[in-house]
Parts: C-alpha cells; sequence; structure tokens
C-alpha cells in the first residue's frame, strides 16, 4: 500500500482525500478494545434494569416492589411513585432534535402510553440482581383500548399542527393535479402500505454514569450526539454544562436511533445523582422494539401520464404513525413533487395518533418509505404505456426542484442510469411480465431511482499543527460506524501533506468543538468542511509566521493556497526548494504547536437560488421459484451521484449496507403487532427478521463522477442513507416483473406474491 | 432470571435421580434454548442438572447397519458424520437447514428433540399461553399467528414443533432411547412428541425423571431417493413456515415404500402413515403426489394469518416428493430450490 505524503489546497489533490483507506479504529473494533458505552467501569459501579409495561394503553393501578426490594443486592428501586423531583417545562425535556408535543418522561406518573414503557427502574450492585429482582415487582393495571393499526388509525388521520424543525411540510400544490389526472389517458391510483421496522443496531443503548463527586458526572452514551445527550441532561437536572462531560467515542452502527437521548441515559443519570454513585444501565436486545422506529404509514398515490409516458399529475397522500404525546414527522411525500418533471402536483401528509413510542428517524427517514411508492408508481404506470421503465424515467428527468422552485447545485442522475444500466445489462431485458426466466425461476429485473437531501449544517472543529509535524483535528462530532474519524484523519493529512497515520482525531466528546448530532448524511460535508477549514486557517497562521520570520523566503504576496507542506517544511507548491522547516517557524514565535478553530455553517445567499440532493439508480435482479414462491435477490448494481468521495472503501460500504437494508425493509423487516393488545409479538432477531448471508449475493456500487462546488466547501453530499432509498421499490419492481404480482404492502414476504399469485390463476 | 442450584452429575443414573427428586428441575444440555427461556423468564427451574459430562457423546453403528445417535453429540457432528451423511443423508440434511453453524455446534441431539415452541406468546411470559401457565389461555388463537399449526392444533393451544432435525427423524421411524427411574425403555418417534389436546404444557411422553440418551435410526434404506426442503421467510436462519422430509423406496418408477413427514405445521413433526401406505405400488409422478399432498393437508386448518401455509405445503410435498424420486435431493447450502424432474 503506498500513501501519497504530498500536499496542497484541496482542489487540486489527488492525495489523501480519496484514498480507500480502512477504518483507522477498525483494529480496536475488531479486537474488542474499543470500549463501547457499557463497557467503561469503575469500582464502585451499581447496575440498573428496566421494567417494562406489558400493556399499550391505560395506567398503573399498583406497583409492588416489596419482594424485588428485599432481593439482595438492591440498592433502590424507582418507580413513578418516589422518582426524584426533575425540572417542570417541556422545554428543559426538548433535546436538539425533540419534536413537537410533549417529550416522555420516564415514571412521570401511571399513565402507560405504548407497550415496553419503562414503569420501574432497578438498582442493584450487580446486573444480574438487578434483572433478578425486576422479575420480582408486581404491577397491576387497569388497560385502555389500544390503537395500534395504522389501517385503522388512518381513518382519523390530522395534519401537523406544529412543523417538526428542518422537516419540510408538503409544498403548496402546483397546477391542478386533479383535473389533469382525470383527463389523462394513462393513470393509476394506487395504495401501499408499509409496517414498523424496528432499529436493531450491533450495539444496544447505554449509558455509564460515572459519579466524579459534587454533581460532576461523566457520561459514556450511546447517542448519535454527545453534546445533545450534555444539555439534555443538564436541562433536566438543572445541571451546569461545565460539570458534565459526554463521551461517545466509539458507537456499534445507530442508523438514526442515537439522535435522540433515550430513557436509559436519564434512568441512569437520575440514579446516580441520587445515590451519588456511577450507574450503568444497559437496555436490553427486545427493548430496542420499544423505542425508535420507522412508523408505520399508508400512502396512496395517483399518477397520470400522456401519450408519450411524461407524466401530468401525481398526488401523493400519505398517513403515518406517531404517538400520543409527540408529532413526529418526516418528508415523506415531497419527494414525489421533484425527483421528475411534472406540472400538476399536489402532495398531502398527515399523521395517525396510536398507542405506541414516538417513531424517529431510521435511515433515510421519510425517504425510504415515500420513494418506495413513488418508485413502484412510477414503474406500475410505465407498463401502461408501455414504456422500458428506464426510459420512461429519463423521459421526466428535471434539471430543477420544482418543489421549491430552485436549481440544483448538481445532479449527475443520468449517469447514474446509464452507468447502472450498463453494468447491470439493462438492455437485453425482455419487457413483458413472467418472460425471462432461469430453469424452474422467474426472472425479474426491476429499478428505481433513489433521492436524499445533501445537507449542511453548523459545525466547528480545531486543527493542531505540532513542531514535530503531527497533527490533531478535533470536533465533538459522532463516528456512529460510518467512517468518520477516518475522513477526517484523511481530510487532516491531506491538508498538512502528512500520512493520515500521523493525524489523532478527537471526538466523540462533548468539550470539543460544537458540532450537530451525527444524522442525515451531513457530517462529512458538515464537520469535514470546518476540519478543512480550521486546517486551512492553521496554515495561515504559519504562513503569516514564516513571513515574519528573518530572511523569509515567502513574499508578501505568497497566499495559503500557493503553498504546501511537505516532509515537515513549509514551502511553495510550484518549487518545493523555497521553504522553512516547521520547528524553526514555531520557534520564531516560541509555539509549540499552532491551533485555529474554524466554523462552517450554510450559506443563507446560496440556499435562495439552490438546493442539494444526492441522486441513485438501483438495478436488482430477482429469481424466484415459480412453484413454490422462494425469492432470491441475485444481484444489485446500484449507482450513486455524491458528489466528491472521500475514501472510496468506507463509501461503498455506506452504500453496500444501504442497500441491504433495502433489501430487508423489501422483504424481511416487520414489526408484527397483536391489534388486541396493541403489543408487538417479535420483539427478538430470532423472530424479527433481517437479512441473513442467504439472503444477499452480489452487490455492486458505482460512483458517479459529480463535480459540485456548492453543496459543501469540500464538495462532499453525503452517503449515509442514499444507499436505502428507492430499494424497496426496485425489489419489489422486480418481482413483479418475474410474477406479474404487484405487492404494494412492505415487506413482500413469500405468502403475498404466493397468495396473489394464487389467486389470479 | 430466577436463582437456581447448579449441578453436574456425572453418571446417568445420578443424572436420572437428581432430575426424579426435583419434579421443577431441567437438565441443560447446548444450553441454546434453556438459557433463552431462562433469561426471558419463561422457563423458571429450581434446578439445573447440567448433563454434559454424561458419557453421550459418540455415534455407534450397529450390526444392522442403523446407528445410535448418543444424546450429547451436537448437531454439527451428527450433520458431518461421515457415515450419517452417507447412510442417513436425510438426517443430515435436515439438520443443516436449522439454525446457524454457531448454534449447530452447541446444541445437542438431545436439546433438539426437547426444544420449545417458538409461539410469540410462550416466549412472553406476560401473555396468557396455555403451555407455558395451564389454564391462562392461548394468545395465539385470533393473534399474531404467522408461525403457527394448522394440523392437530386443539382450542388450548395451536403451537408448532420448531425442529427441523426432528422432521427427519419422523420420517425415518427412528426410535428414541430414555432412561428413567425405573430403568431404560425405547419411545418409537412418532409417540415422543404429541399433539396439544387439552395440556399444551406436555410437548412429548417423557416422564418424571426420564433423560433422553440416545436415538436410534436405521441406515441406507433411504439413501438414494429423499429430500428435506424447507420454506421459510428468509433463506437461512429461520425457523420453517413449512418443512417437508420425503424419503422413497423406488423399484424403478414405482413407489414400493414412501415417508413424508411435515415441520412447521403442527405440535409435533406430522406423518399419515395411512395415506403413505396407499402410495405403495403407485409411480412416481407429479399426480400421484399432487393427490397425496391433497390427502395429506385435508384436515387442515388456518389460523388467519397461516392460511398460506396450506397451499403452500402443498406445494412443497410435491416439490420434495420430486426430488426425492429424481434423486435431486435439496441442498441447504443452495438457495435456489432444486428441481424435481430426472435429469
Ligand atoms: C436463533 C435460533 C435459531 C434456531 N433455528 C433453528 C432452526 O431453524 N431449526 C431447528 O431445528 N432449530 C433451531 N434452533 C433451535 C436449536 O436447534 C435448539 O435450541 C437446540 O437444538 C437445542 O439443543 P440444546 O442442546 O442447546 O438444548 P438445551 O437448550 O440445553 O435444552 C433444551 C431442552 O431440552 C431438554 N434436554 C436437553 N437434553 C436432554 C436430554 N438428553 N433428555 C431430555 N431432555 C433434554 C432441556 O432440559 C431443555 O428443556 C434455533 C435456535 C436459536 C436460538
Ligand atoms: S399457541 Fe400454544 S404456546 Fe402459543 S400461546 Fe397458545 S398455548 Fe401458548
Amino acid at each position: 500500500m503506498t500513501r501519497q505524503t504530498r500536499t496542497g489546497p484541496l482542489e487540486t489533490a489527488d492525495r489523501v482525500i480519496g484514498f480507500p483507506l480502512s477504518r483507522i479504529e477498525g483494529p480496536l473494533k475488531v479486537t474488542g478494545t474499543a470500549p463501547y458505552a457499557a463497557e467503561h467501569q469503575s469500582a464502585d459501579m451499581l447496575h440498573g434494569f428496566v421494567a417494562l409495561a406489558t400493556i399499550a394503553s391505560g395506567r398503573i393501578a399498583r406497583i409492588d416492589t416489596a419482594d424485588a426490594a428485599a432481593f439482595p443486592g438492591v440498592v433502590k428501586i424507582y418507580t413513578h411513585d418516589n422518582r426524584p423531583r426533575t425540572a417542570w417545562w417541556d422545554s428543559a425535556w426538548k433535546d436538539e432534535v425533540a419534536l413537537p408535543g410533549h417529550p416522555f418522561r420516564p415514571l412521570e406518573n401511571d399513565r402507560v402510553l405504548f407497550d415496553g414503557q419503562p414503569v420501574a427502574f432497578v438498582v442493584a450492585n450487580t446486573f444480574e440482581a438487578a434483572r433478578d429482582a425486576a422479575a420480582l415487582i408486581r404491577i397491576t393495571y387497569e388497560a385502555d383500548q389500544p390503537k395500534t393499526s395504522i389501517e385503522v388509525e388512518s381513518e382519523k388521520s390530522y395534519v401537523p399542527k406544529e412543523k417538526r424543525s428542518g422537516i419540510a411540510p408538503p409544498p403548496s400544490p402546483r397546477g391542478n393535479a386533479d383535473e389533469a389526472f382525470a383527463a389523462a389517458p394513462f393513470k393509476l391510483s394506487s395504495n401501499y402500505t408499509l409496517e414498523g421496522e424496528h432499529h436493531n443496531p450491533m450495539e444496544l443503548f447505554a449509558t455509564t454514569v460515572l459519579y466524579e463527586g459534587e454533581g460532576r458526572l461523566t457520561i459514556h452514551d450511546k447517542t448519535q450526539g454527545s453534546q445533545n445527550s450534555q444539555g439534555y441532561v443538564c436541562g433536566i437536572f438543572e445541571l451546569k454544562p461545565e460539570n458534565v462531560r459526554v463521551f461517545n467515542t466509539y458507537v456499534g452502527g445507530a442508523f438514526g436511533s442515537g439522535l435522540r437521548p433515550k430513557h436509559q441515559l436519564f434512568l441512569a443519570t437520575m440514579a446516580a445523582l441520587d445515590l451519588k454513585q456511577s450507574v450503568q444501565l444497559e437496555l436490553s436486545r427486545r427493548e430496542m422494539f420499544y423505542l425508535t422506529w420507522r412508523p408505520a404509514t399508508v400512502q396512496t398515490v395517483k399518477m397520470a401520464a400522456d401519450d408519450n409516458g411524461k407524466l401530468t399529475a401525481i398526488l401523493h397522500h400519505a398517513v403515518q404513525a406517531t404517538s400520543l404525546y409527540e408529532d413526529y414527522q418526516e418528508v415523506v411525500v415531497n419527494w414525489s413533487g421533484l425527483l421528475y418533471r411534472c406540472d400538476n402536483v399536489k402532495l398531502t401528509y398527515e399523521l395517525a395518533e396510536m398507542t405506541v413510542s414516538t417513531p424517529g428517524d431510521m435511515r433515510a427517514p421519510g425517504a425510504a418509505t415515500g420513494v418506495f411508492a413513488l418508485e413502484s408508481a412510477i414503474d406500475e404506470l410505465s407498463y401502461q404505456v408501455g414504456l422500458d421503465p428506464l426510459d420512461m424515467r429519463v423521459r421526466n428527468f428535471v434539471h430543477v426542484d420544482q418543489n421549491q422552485d430552485l436549481q440544483l447545485t448538481s445532479k449527475a442522475l443520468h449517469a447514474c442510469y446509464r452507468q447502472g444500466a450498463e453494468r447491470f445489462g439493462w438492455e437485453k431485458r425482455l419487457h413483458a411480465p413472467r418472460s425471462m426466466h432461469d430453469g424452474p425461476d422467474l426472472v425479474g429485473w426491476g429499478m428505481a431511482t433513489g433521492v436524499w437531501e445533501a445537507q449542511l449544517t453548523e459545525a466547528t472543529a480545531r486543527a493542531r499543527l505540532s513542531a514535530d509535524g503531527s497533527v490533531t483535528v478535533s470536533a465533538a462530532a459522532s463516528d456512529i460506524g460510518t467512517g468518520t474519524m477516518t475522513i477526517l484523519a484523511q481530510i487532516g493529512a491531506e491538508a498538512f501533506g502528512v500520512d493520515a497515520e500521523h493525524v489523532t482525531v478527537r471526538i466523540g466528546d462533548s468539550q470539543l468543538p460544537k458540532t450537530s448530532v451525527e444524522g442525515g448524511s451531513w457530517t462529512a460535508a458538515s464537520t469535514g468542511s470546518a476540519v478543512a477549514a480550521a486546517a486551512t486557517a492553521v496554515r495561515q497562521t504559519l504562513l503569516d509566521a514564516a513571513k515574519d520570520m528573518d530572511a523569509s523566503p515567502f513574499g508578501k504576496d505568497v497566499t495559503v493556497e500557493q503553498t504546501a507542506i511537505r516532509d515537515g517544511r513549509l514551502v511553495l507548491e510550484i518549487n518545493d526548494q523555497v521553504g522553512v522547516a516547521l520547528t524553526d517557524i514555531l520557534a520564531s514565535k516560541n509555539l509549540t504547536f499552532i491551533e485555529e478553530e474554524a466554523k462552517v455553517a450554510p450559506d443563507a445567499q446560496q440556499a435562495k437560488k439552490f438546493v442539494s440532493y444526492t441522486h441513485a439508480a438501483h438495478f436488482v435482479e430477482v429469481m424466484i421459484d415459480e412453484e413454490l414462491g422462494v425469492i432470491r435477490v441475485t444481484r444489485v448494481v446500484t449507482a450513486v451521484a455524491a458528489g466528491r468521495i472521500l475514501n472510496p472503501k468506507t463509501a461503498r460500504s455506506q452504500i453496500l449496507g444501504g442497500v441491504v437494508m433495502g433489501i430487508g425493509m423489501a422483504l424481511h423487516e416487520e414489526g408484527m403487532i397483536d391489534h388486541r393488545t396493541g403489543r408487538i409479538m417479535n420483539h427478538n432477531l430470532a423472530e424479527y427478521h433481517v437479512p441473513a448471508h442467504a439472503d444477499i449475493h452480489d452487490i455492486e456500487v458505482i460512483f458517479v463522477e459529480e463535480h459540485d462546488d456548492k453543496a459543501s466547501p469540500i464538495g462532499v453530499k453525503g452517503l449515509g442513507e442514499i444507499g436505502i432509498v428507492g430499494i424497496a421499490a426496485a425489489v419489489a419492481n422486480a418481482i413483479y416483473h418475474a410474477t406479474g404480482t404487484r405487492v404494494r404492502h412492505l415487506p413482500i414476504t413469500i405468502d403475498k406474491v404466493f397468495y396473489a399469485k394464487e389467486a389470479a390463476e | 432470571m430466577r436463582q437456581f442450584s447448579y449441578l453436574r452429575p456425572t453418571g446417568i443414573s445420578d443424572a436420572v435421580a437428581a432430575l426424579a427428586a426435583e419434579p421443577t428441575a431441567q437438565l441443560l444440555a447446548g444450553g441454546t434454548n434453556l438459557v433463552d427461556l431462562m433469561k426471558y423468564d419463561v422457563a423458571q427451574p429450581s434446578a439445573v442438572i447440567d448433563i454434559n459430562g454424561l458419557p453421550l457423546k459418540e455415534i455407534e453403528t450397529l450390526e444392522d447397519g442403523a446407528y445410535r445417535i448418543g444424546a450429547l453429540t451436537t448437531n454439527s457432528q451428527v450433520a458431518y458424520d461421515a457415515g450419517i451423511a452417507r447412510d442417513v443423508p436425510l438426517l443430515s440434511s435436515a439438520i443443516l437447514a436449522g439454525a446457524s453453524p454457531q448454534l449447530r455446534n452447541a446444541a445437542t441431539s438431545g436439546g433438539n428433540l426437547s426444544q420449545r415452541t417458538r409461539c410469540y406468546y410462550f416466549y412472553d411470559p406476560s401473555t396468557p399461553c396455555n403451555k407455558r401457565e395451564p389454564g391462562s389461555g392461548c394468545s395465539a388463537i385470533g393473534g399474531v399467528n404467522r408461525i403457527h399449526a394448522i394440523l392437530g392444533a386443539s382450542d388450548a393451544c395451536i403451537a408448532t414443533h420448531p425442529s427441523d432435525m426432528c422432521v427427519a427423524l419422523a420420517a425415518l421411524n427412528a426410535t428414541v432411547e430414555v432412561t428413567g427411574p425405573t430403568g431404560a425403555r425405547t419411545i418409537p418417534f412418532l409417540d415422543f412428541h404429541r399433539l396439544p389436546g387439552d395440556h399444551p404444557e406436555r410437548d412429548n411422553t417423557l416422564q418424571t425423571g426420564e433423560i433422553v440418551t440416545g436415538i436410534r435410526v436405521e441406515g441406507g434404506r433411504f439413501a438414494a431417493h429423499h429430500s428435506y426442503l424447507k420454506l421459510r421467510d428468509r433463506l437461512s436462519y429461520a425457523f420453517a413456515l413449512v418443512s417437508v422430509a420425503a424419503a422413497l423406496d423406488l423399484d424403478g418408477d414405482t413407489i414400493l415404500d414412501a415417508r413424508v413427514a411435515l415441520g412447521g405445521v403442527a405440535h409435533k413433526p406430522w406423518r399419515d402413515p395411512l395415506a403413505e401406505a396407499e402410495l405403495s405400488g403407485q409411480p412416481a409422478t407429479r399426480d400421484t403426489f399432487e393427490a397425496f399432498a391433497s390427502r395429506l393437508l385435508s384436515g387442515a386448518k388456518g389460523q388467519g394469518h397461516n392460511d398460506f401455509k396450506i397451499p403452500m405445503a402443498k406445494k412443497a410435498i410435491v416439490r420434495a416428493l420430486m426430488q426425492a424420486a429424481s434423486g435431486r435431493p435439496q441442498v441447504q447450502s443452495e438457495k435456489r430450490v432444486r428441481e424435481g424432474e430426472s435429469l
């Protein structure tokens, strides 16, 4: 493996950025030496266990903790009867990404709002004692009728009164969609259903609170934002930020589940402050099913086209589940107004209140759901018109965002279509459903487009260059398994002309410079740009110092961009004979290091004209046993346009993961609720299915060239979510092509294809 | 989890005595099922009798070509045993269709027989369940019952037995060897598991203090014409929605003897010996198999979510028999379902 060690201005680089560097924390993770939130220890640590509600709606009539309290090793049991006082106002409970409504307050009162709600918290000397004692708590409930069926509750849907911050409500209608729909020669009106999906990253939610005395706490939390957790506990427990330091150095996957603080953070902190002792609480796998989930959704898409396959009307309506106490919202329908050209569009989005825990963001929240319906519908319509599904999409290509009437910073989607189709062999496709075979199997080729926002959020970062040439970059950002640490090292390495190995990356610490939670695929663009800016600031300071030196080789007009750092010297980019050793520059100012902080923020002026999205084209092959209905996804080609690729290896892994998760969305994932009781019944990984190895075959990822100098200062758009958007539709479309059966209800389990086929015969 | 005492006997008689003395004790073999159930607070044994020290880890070849499989042999050991793979390939194949390599390395033959149902409600102690708590009711009837029984269920319980291995053993007319306080006895495989009736809390016919010591299975007979076909919600690592163990003894195209056991459809591996007997003398054709499948499923009853299992089981039976007849058994590492046509 050879690595370039030269450097220069970022834009001209073919250097450390762009290198397929393996994850720098990888060895720690695979050897089990990267400590996760539940792996921090202290001598006097207490352990917690949560007792969960076994009804979905109602109240606790009686809670008897006597036997549990008498269990050896139990220190204290908290219920709504004895919970310590906390902040009163909702505002104190609102985290950075809080929703309209009343944030959930664990153990607040006797009300049960959802299945699996925490109703008691046992703290003991050992985890086992806490768990075993929890089994001895006896609770009597008065249960109410639960409301957990989206089909039923969507009858009483409503437009959320208050909009969720950062989530665009549907745009106002344009043209006259109803009229255009009525007049069109080709049209369809279809309903799509998504069952709830549940987050199950490898690492469970966990918090270790180390009690440092006098109200000072060090907290290791499973979260996507250490500063968000810090703000949350400071608000609720009225603590000073300087007394609370939160780490999330290593995160074992999160996918959006860790955007908002979870009740284990509250409970562990509450107990630590109350007992003045360190407390650890790791939730169980089962509890993952009651925390944060992709909401069950029903959608209707009405779509019409003219004789040439040009879209003349799109009406997309979605109703999503939310809880009794918060109005969760995501962008589900807006994609239907911006992915294709269409002048008559009506998009509507509503919520249905259910006795469930508040849903949350799950990889490409909203888009994964809405684009499934949109991309299924356009596929369906293409058969009506008699067009190849890819041709149908190309004919309706649009270069602007019609929803907001804005220019796009870039959209290399044509290249995705072209390169993806070519690699997949799309031209060999026979159009008619059930026309392709392989032995006893029906073969189906389906495709879909994906789209996700490319966002930049406010981010601050620090860079330090030491006399020995070593570099440290830091920001509060989180690496939730995406490779953030690695790309920040590469950005630092590039800026300072060192190998990424010599760059220390410090993230996952609330004391570091401010960033947002890691989510929305914005971290690489935002924190990455902040690190690049901080590095440039350091190099400016360095150059200024060098210019101040006696007999400086740098003239007054030399700019940072004209310089480079090579082999421990600041030199001219065009002639590295001209330069000064870093040690000499620092010595001239009596410094051992130079450190600067920089901040990036969205450009408000630019936002008036431009908006930025990532795009993808997915091509999927399925093979289905004609008689038995066994479905295999045998091939996926995904072509992605996401601006600049900082690290092809971590980038590819993000897309692979998104595609696998999309296959799970298409075929497997489903929370099974007993609507009589409102309880989730398959709350374990034996019965809640995600793809196994056998379900995953060839996945090929292509990154198409996309130059974008507006999406973010470093040209990056982000990759965390785009891989999943559209996959479920591509799979469903392939299944239709193979079988002639259109399944509009996810997940597409064997019986849905099987049964429908039986019925059709 | 509750507190329990832990014993580790080294002889069969000690283990039997310990189990007989404490009826609320449970045996621990590979632990892949029992420990899960204890963690979920479903199993609450007063004592755990760890039998891993017992001398039951061998696979013996008997004089008549049969095999005796010790109760503590692991699922992997049995599946990959050269003799079993050659002479009883249906058993190897069924085992390899189940669980994951890690689980199969830990799970034992005796434990596999006595594993409990995967009914969602059985696994959740906060719900009524007659099997877990007799008399409390059956939540699965009218509830979430995608994985439940279509045959032989009762008003008290509609659970299925989840094993793959047992489906093959049922087809092969294996016998279960047990030792109890009054000595050793053998139980024909079809009599080992029970239908739920009014006592779904009892999965099998073991009596207090009895331990499974081994399984006897004949070899050779169906090696040429067999297949284990498992249909499930993903291509690996999921319990069967429907599985079929098919074994044929053919003379040319004529069926001499046929055995078909179904998994995932009943409280025990499902067989219909009368229907099988009528296959003798018939041609091994799709028509024959389709008629047989319809007959096997004639008493089937869906519970709502699992109605699809009825047509699915019919088709799976036909395909498995076609695979068996043509000598092209399903290979578990192959995810494409093999055709049944002769080469
Ligand atoms: C995630 C998961 C997926 C699985 N998938 C499948 C699958 O697809 N197909 C499949 O067939 N199985 C599957 N299994 C089940 C697995 O096969 C069983 O858990 C295993 O066979 C049990 O064996 P064990 O030795 O671990 O039993 P243990 O857990 O030790 O014991 C299970 C029960 O058997 C009793 N027992 C053990 N030994 C004896 C004996 N000698 N005599 C009398 N009673 C005894 C115990 O007391 C206990 O009640 C799966 C399990 C898991 C956890
Ligand atoms: S089917 Fe059997 S195991 Fe399931 S809830 Fe009913 S009684 Fe219990």
